[in-house]
């Protein structure tokens, strides 16, 4: 029996059957066909291995924040502040193990602390207002995006935090988060086996736990959900706090491996978690939807960023890219889901 | 009042056994409109009672005070005798008192066995290997289902490809699944055709041999002659007829449910003036 399982359909509708037995393999292909176009276009170039690793290393902290936002996307609730918690958690890491003298790996502990409350007060908040998560995210966006840059300031008279790895515990945590395999510009993040360890993990909890089927009920039909006992709120709320857990991961990782924070950082990154998601089929609506589409979302994005200037265009294109990406993959989802809905075995 | 009493009366009537849930006194008002009042009503397991009125008549509110939904502001719900009060949905769905509705409560684009189970996943595994039984699953809703007669095919199938007679198989079956003793249906017919029709009427039927007390609204007298043992025909917010369905042919019963109680009502008032 294969770990992706989905609903089956009529055998007179083969693609539909195989399209919707797979939410991320439209974005398998697509990610196939840019790769295979941008190799021509940069003429080889891009399957050189220092291309590649550029390519992760590009795509791997959307990727693990987009796996999480496509979990929460699933249960039909948005998160915009995503991107400015990656700022604060690294900005608190930095504050706390170089202006105050504490141990980096209390920081780890603490700044968690911080963002976890932070995706709690997410959460609690669109649950109990019933408000759009969208503007309730909104809030908190700017709420960070302001406190972040200020409160930096306020502590280290900077907004950029510096000398990190003068830290207490900072070599052990910097092996864990930031060891590098290979050597520039043949290298590799350990990064890359997080982010692949965080989607098996997420694809296992949404496709064979009793979470992941509250996940897919509470994004489904939230009331059918409701009537039949599960616990919509507190699901939406989890997912909140992982989505926070995964931006502060990002955030703290990348403080560790630069030894230094810029505190208004991940300004703008929200959007790409979200397209990532959406490219990666998960249904903005909610209650469909995978973890590996989001993290191939990432891919995809990461195969743009590299490729386009490799194969000699403006690397401005890239912002025209991920226009376009993200409306050609909505139309397909909205058409894949309107013949799935359509289609009726009888 | 005392409760000894209360207990003891069902049996001095002769029944052999008390019925599953019975009403007394039930009432219910909004503000100062009466929406309901003074119902006592006993409900037996292994029968089908139709509740039938008019729009407004306080079906509704009755059926949803039952299931808990709303609760009453007079009066008493007892379950097997004892009486009882339900604080929400959850509540009564734990002492085996499931109404389904029109909406169904299934989530269109999850799969069969994956509705079938929602909100209560069997899980096998220790700790946070702890994982839903998906064998488990797929084969008990099979065993269930076909024990009623209901075939849907791939359990891999997204509820919205079932047709609406076959969702209300998958309600009824996941609702008797988890052992549902009362088993409210709030116009289940409602949305289908003749033969889909049929077929949730025999469920209804297989249901209640199986010994549970359904509650069945439904505003067609041709569908509720067939099924019902028993109506409860309601009118302006009281209980107005309680017959068994030996007493009452479908045209009566269509008679009663046009509300032909409330002409005969005018036209004696009419005579008397």
């Amino acid at each position: 029996m294969s770990l992706l399982q989905l609903p089956a359909f009529g055998k007179e509708r083969p693609w539909v059957r195989t399209a919707v037995l797979r939410p991320e393999l439209g974005s398998m292909v697509a990610a196939a066909l840019l790769f295979i176009f941008f190799s021509i276009a940069s003429s080889g170039a891009m399957v050189e291995i220092p291309t590649i690793a550029r390519v992760l290393d590009t795509a791997w902290p959307y990727g693990i924040i987009a796996v999480a936002v496509g979990l929460l996307m699933i249960s039909g609730e948005f998160d915009l502040s995503a991107g400015v918690m990656v700022g604060t958690a690294g900005a608190l890491l930095g504050v706390m193990a170089t202006e105050w003298g504490m141990n980096i790996w209390l920081a780890l502990v603490l700044s968690l602390g911080v963002c976890l409350g932070l995706g709690l007060w997410n959460g609690v908040l669109v649950v109990w207002t019933g408000l759009p998560s969208f503007v309730i995210t909104l809030g908190t966006f700017f709420g960070l995006r302001g406190a972040n840059v200020a409160l930096s300031k306020y502590f280290t008279g900077d907004a950029l935090i510096e000398n990190i790895d003068e830290a207490a515990g900072f070599d052990s945590l910097h092996a864990i988060v930031a060891t590098v395999f290979g050597t520039a510009p043949s290298d590799f993040r350990v990064s890359l086996l997080w982010w692949g360890g965080f989607t098996l993990i997420a694809t296992w909890i949404l496709w064979r736990t009793k979470i992941g089927n509250w996940i897919f009920a509470t994004g489904g039909d939230r009331e059918a959900a409701r009537a039949v006992g599960v616990p919509v709120n507190g699901t939406k709320i989890g997912l909140f706090m992982l989505t926070a857990g995964a931006a502060w991961f990002v955030g703290v990782s990348n403080a560790v491996r630069y030894t230094s924070v810029q505190a208004g950082q991940g300004v703008g990154a929200e959007f790409f978690y979200i397209i990532a998601a959406v490219v990666g089929g998960c249904r903005m609506a909610g209650g469909y939807g995978s973890a590996v589409g989001p993290a191939i979302g990432a891919l995809i994005w990461g195969i743009a960023f590299v490729g386009i200037p490799h194969a000699g265009w403006n690397s401005d294109w890239r912002w025209a890219f991920l226009g376009v990406l993200l409306l050609v993959s909505t139309l397909i989802n909205h058409i894949v889901g309107e013949r799935v809905r359509t289609a009726r075995s009888t | 009042m005392t409760t000894e009493q209360a207990v003891e009366a069902p049996e001095a009537a002769g029944h052999e056994e008390p019925p599953v849930l019975e009403t007394r006194g039930l009432g219910r008002q909004f503000g100062s409109v009466t929406a309901l009042e003074d119902v006592n009503v006993a409900l037996n397991a292994g029968e089908v009672t139709c509740v039938v009125g008019d729009n407004g008549a306080g079906k509704s509110v009755f059926i949803k005070m039952l299931c808990g939904l709303i609760r009453p502001s007079e009066g008493e719900i007892l379950l097997d005798g004892t009486v009882t009060e339900f604080a929400s949905p959850r509540q009564a769905r734990a002492q085996g008192i499931v109404a389904v509705y029109q909406d169904l409560a299934l989530a269109p684009m999850m799969s069969l066995w994956r509705n079938f189970f929602m909100g209560a996943e069997p899980v096998k595994g220790w700790g946070i290997f702890q994982r839903f039984d998906v064998e488990y699953a797929k084969e008990a809703m099979q065993t269930e289902l076909d024990k009623l007669g209901v075939s849907l095919g791939d359990p891999d199938r997204a509820a919205h490809t079932l047709s609406g007679g076959e969702r209300q198989g998958l309600a009824i079956g996941r609702a008797l699944f988890y052992g549902a003793r009362v088993l409210i249906l709030d116009e289940p017919t409602s949305a289908l055709g003749v033969r889909q029709s049929g077929a949730v009427l025999r469920l209804i039927r297989r249901a209640a041999q199986r010994g549970t007390a359904v509650v069945l609204v439904t505003p067609k007298p041709q569908h509720a002659f067939w099924v019902g043992d028993r109506f409860l025909v309601f009118q302006r917010g009281r209980l107005v007829e309680d017959r068994r369905s030996e007493t009452l042919t479908l045209e009566s019963l269509s008679y009663l449910m046009a509300g032909g109680g409330e002409v005969d009502e005018l036209e004696t008032a009419i005579a008397t003036a």
